[in-house]
């Protein structure tokens, strides 16, 4: 325990988000296919650690638009988690929610996106109940909040509370298609007290 | 011709004019631009936290912190012969994405003001005056700046462009 490293725990670190992470995206997708009534195929997700750099160029660019979706984590463990989609994605998913009742282009009005927060609302869910389940930890979702800007902008905000303990980035990038290819980016944010209980409870030692 | 030189999240570069430099999609981060007006040479850094001093473990991005990558910054202006007491600032960012950012321990929801306040106190601190701002609210900016006119120019989505 003494000769560890901040850098090996860093590691352990990422290394069981990453696996909480496959697990719970492949959760979420299931709910979003119970939401939307249809089969949703969704490829291995890609789990990724990266430079705070990297991370905008990845998703397409840092001024490419996006909607995120971002809700605190209560409970036995405290944290945060953002859900990331691509404007043209967030689109598709608001007119299928919405069945149709919003004129094409006009998905961004209060009602797609009070539909869309429960999309995200959803899927956040269903990706914290993997977690919960695997770890018997109590993990509430607080309500999200949502916002349409430049991925860099939206980014900052798991980046900051990812830079008070290192220099990376974790996100999970899960692409799923219904009709037409879809791309979503989980970010899960446990604070540093959380992550403690999160390996206790599965039996890995805290150092 | 003349280069626009990109500065990363937790980043800072320096240029000389006609060069340019920008940064993309800044949330609660701050950009902080600082210029010789006399020898041209500018500089942009990206700082996400504002307090090295405070973090637990020892960081070595000092790129990262409002404190620290100021410092750096006015530091390998310096060197490019840039003079501390001729520079000048504009700021720009720490805006607040969400209504409320992140809960429980590690509470960030002021993120956005602390960067920007600890920004200000850290020029003030060197004696860098700021000569104009754009920061708070709840949208990300895009900026480029320009040591030749020390035009910073801020782009938001939704939004027409200004220059500050």
């Amino acid at each position: 325990m003494g000769g560890m490293s901040l850098e090996q725990v860093t590691e352990t670190y990422y290394d069981v988000l990453k696996e909480l992470g496959n697990i719970g995206a492949g959760n979420a997708m299931t709910a979003l296919s119970q939401m939307l009534q249809c089969k949703v195929d969704m490829k291995v997700p890609q789990v990724k650690l990266l430079e705070f750099s990297e991370v905008g160029e990845m998703m397409g660019g840092e001024e490419l638009i996006m909607v995120g979706v971002f809700l605190g984590v209560e409970g036995d463990i405290t944290g945060s988690m953002m859900f990331m989609v691509e404007e043209h994605t967030a689109r598709h998913l608001i007119q299928k929610i919405t069945m149709g009742m919003l004129p094409e282009g006009n998905e961004f009005e209060e009602m797609g996106l009070s539909a869309m927060k429960e999309v995200g609302n959803i899927i956040t869910g269903a990706y914290l109940n993997s977690l919960s389940t695997l770890t018997n930890l109590k993990i509430f979702p607080t309500p999200p909040a949502l916002t349409v800007d430049m991925a860099g902008a939206i980014l900052s905000v798991p980046a900051i509370q990812f830079g008070i303990f290192g220099d990376k980035i974790l996100l999970i990038q899960s692409q799923f298609h219904d009709e037409i290819q879809l791309d979503g980016y989980f970010i899960l944010i446990p604070d540093m007290e959380s992550y403690a209980k999160i390996l206790t409870s599965l039996g890995l030692p805290v150092v | 011709m003349s280069e626009i030189i990109k500065v990363g999240m937790a980043d800072l570069k320096t240029c000389v004019s006609p060069d340019g430099v920008t940064t993309l999609g800044l949330g609660s981060c701050v950009g902080i631009a600082i210029r010789d007006p006399q020898t041209k040479i500018g500089g942009l850094a990206h700082i996400m936290l504002p307090d090295s001093t405070a973090m637990r473990n020892g960081q070595a991005n000092i790129a990262k912190f409002a404190d620290t990558g100021i410092v750096e910054l006015v530091r390998q202006m310096e060197k490019l012969g840039a003079m501390r007491k001729r520079m000048v600032a504009k700021i720009a960012g720490g805006a607040t994405m969400f209504p409320f950012q992140g809960q429980g321990n590690v509470n960030v929801g002021q993120v956005g003001d602390r960067n920007v306040e600890a920004t200000k106190a850290k020029l003030k601190e060197l004696n860098i005056p700021i000569i104009a701002q754009d920061t708070g609210a709840n949208y990300g900016r895009t900026v480029i700046f320009y040591p030749e006119t020390g035009d910073y120019l801020i782009r938001a989505v939704g939004r027409s462009e200004t220059i500050i």
